[in-house]
């Protein structure tokens, strides 16, 4: 009973943090843009956190540079349990264009593991919208 | 007493991680250290292994936000190597998109602004009138951001009556909605307040630091690459460069928001003008040796790429100065004088979209050694507090 109440809630209201790791800032403008009047994603309950300790659900873009890989696995590691990635963009998916270049890991998954994959270059707000529904669908 | 402040780059939530260590006297800036390279993803070396086409879509994504500025910077470029000269029509749907991508960027420039101000409602308002644009943008290219319009020899993509009919509706829209922002001004003493004689750059200081873009426009230096270096294109339309005096924070959204209508009037001038026949030539797939440099008036400043070629399918070399750069002296200079609370302010002022970014700063006492962390929600909290706090600067008018 208990844990399908906290299941109930998780569902209605995922709280996102927002990572770039690299990325060339398409992919985060849309992830913006979904917050805003036209998409709106606050209405269905999701919320940009600054902070990953608040975090559910971190919506991550771009290729991983070298800086940045051993922070993002710190981010990780403080996002409380149950948590969720969704690799946003082709860039977090493999690389993108960057494939190839000697300072980038080519892909989020190759740092930390990720539930949902979101294609495009860059993605539309609307189908990040749509990935994170599918990634509550699974919970 | 003095204290050390690492500012980011461990929580890099949104764009450009960037690192910058100040001290600071109590609440003002005495010093400023800029660290980079959190973003570096090897670039230039990897544009070495492309070839000339696929380095199109390479430079599109430098950047998310003025990505046709990158684009079309190195097309430019390109295509004196090649020895090719794209068509009038080509053109003028190139530099459509450019004054079109400028208006999207200096939109969501002016949202942030107000968000960091603490003025929510005006990052809203100006955020939902940019979908307009960016619905212009789609219909154009077919993606909303990287809009791969760029060709060697032209663009990819023509333009129809009716399109061209719904563009100019866009506008309209958009330039009523411009009008209103720009009033908002007058209504909101509070918003006015909070801007002005944050983050001072005198004219002398913004040409010593060589400072590009809206950051030295509004300062009073008016050095736009659109006029001060025509391209084929920009002599043949009309507008005027946006400056302000003020050398402030309020200096630079008066000057966006004044470019904005400047580019209004250009993308009018061009669809009325639109010349006919085709859209780009065919190019050829080897560059003899040679070098060249291009520049671009991006929606932040002067965007510089520097090409050679060496007879072969791909460059030999790919140098890009993106404007942002060009503007990290000054930002030092205007941080040594600021405040701690104004740091996201004068950070959005320059636009690189750093201020966005929700990231740690670490207060370390020096002379105990006691570490406090600090968000840029909280940074921002306490800058908003203490613009309530100070007196309003009533005497401080909007620039009609």
């Amino acid at each position: 009973m208990f844990e399908r109440v906290i299941r109930w809630s998780r569902k209605k209201s995922p709280w996102i943090l927002h990572l770039n790791s690299g990325a060339c800032n398409a992919c985060d403008i849309e992830v913006v843009a979904a917050l805003t009047p036209r998409f709106d994603v606050e209405r269905l309950g999701v919320l940009l956190k600054a902070t990953p300790r608040h975090a559910d659900v971190i919506v991550a873009t771009g290729p991983v540079t070298r800086q940045l890989r051993d922070r993002i696995i710190r981010i990780y590691e403080q996002t409380p349990d149950p948590k969720f990635v969704i690799a946003v963009g082709a860039c977090a998916m493999s690389g993108c264009v960057y494939r190839g270049a000697y300072n980038i890991c080519g892909g989020l998954d190759q740092v930390i593991p990720v539930n949902v994959y979101i294609p495009g270059c860059p993605v539309r707000p609307d189908a990040i919208l749509d990935g994170v529904v599918k990634l509550l669908n699974t919970l | 007493m003095k204290f050390n402040i690492p500012i980011g780059p461990q929580h890099p939530a949104l764009k450009e991680p960037i690192s910058i260590r100040l001290t600071v006297e109590g609440e003002v800036i005495r010093d400023a250290d800029l660290r980079l390279g959190y973003n570096h993803r090897g670039l230039e070396k990897l544009a070495e292994e492309k070839s000339w086409i696929q380095n199109i879509y390479l430079t599109e994504r430098i950047c998310g936000i003025c990505s046709h500025s990158h684009a079309t910077c190195f097309v430019q470029g390109a295509e004196k190597l090649l020895e090719i000269e794209p068509p009038r029509r080509g053109i003028y749907l190139r530099y459509l998109v450019s004054e079109l991508e400028r208006i999207h960027s200096h939109l969501l420039w002016l949202g942030v602004a107000g968000h960091e101000a603490g003025f929510d409602t005006f990052f809203m308002y100006t955020w939902r009138d940019r979908e307009v644009v960016m619905d212009l943008l789609e219909m154009i290219s077919g993606n909303r951001v990287h809009y791969a319009i760029n060709t060697l020899g032209g663009v990819r993509r023509d333009l129809d009556e009716s399109l061209r009919k719904k563009i100019l509706e866009g506008l309209a829209v958009l330039k009523t909605r411009s009008e209103y922002y720009y009033k908002i001004g007058a209504m909101e003493p509070t918003f006015i307040g909070r801007l002005a004689g944050v983050g001072r750059l005198t004219k002398q200081q913004a040409m010593d630091f060589c400072a590009v873009g809206p950051m030295a426009r509004a300062s009073g230096v008016d050095r736009d690459v659109r006029k001060n270096d025509p391209h084929t294109f920009y002599n043949e339309v009309e507008f005027d460069i946006a400056t302000a005096d003020t050398c402030d924070v309020l200096g630079r959204t008066v000057v966006r928001i004044k470019e904005l209508f400047e580019s209004y009037k250009i993308c009018e001038q061009i669809l009325h003008k639109l010349p006919d026949g085709p859209v780009a030539v065919k190019a050829p797939r080897k560059a003899k040796p040679n070098e060249v440099v291009s520049r671009y008036e991006a929606p932040r400043g002067e965007n510089i790429h520097y090409i050679v070629s060496n007879g072969s399918e791909k460059p030999e070399r790919l140098k890009v100065r993106a404007p942002t750069l060009a503007n990290y002296p000054a930002t030092v200079e205007i941080l040594k004088h600021g405040f701690i609370a104004d740091i996201p302010l004068i950070f959005a002022a320059i636009d690189p979209c750093i201020c966005c970014a929700e990231r740690s700063v670490e207060l370390i006492d020096s002379r105990s050694g006691e570490e406090r962390t600090l968000r840029f929600s909280d940074l921002r909290r306490m800058a908003n507090e203490r613009a309530r706090i100070l007196p309003l600067q009533r005497n401080v008018a909007w620039p009609f």
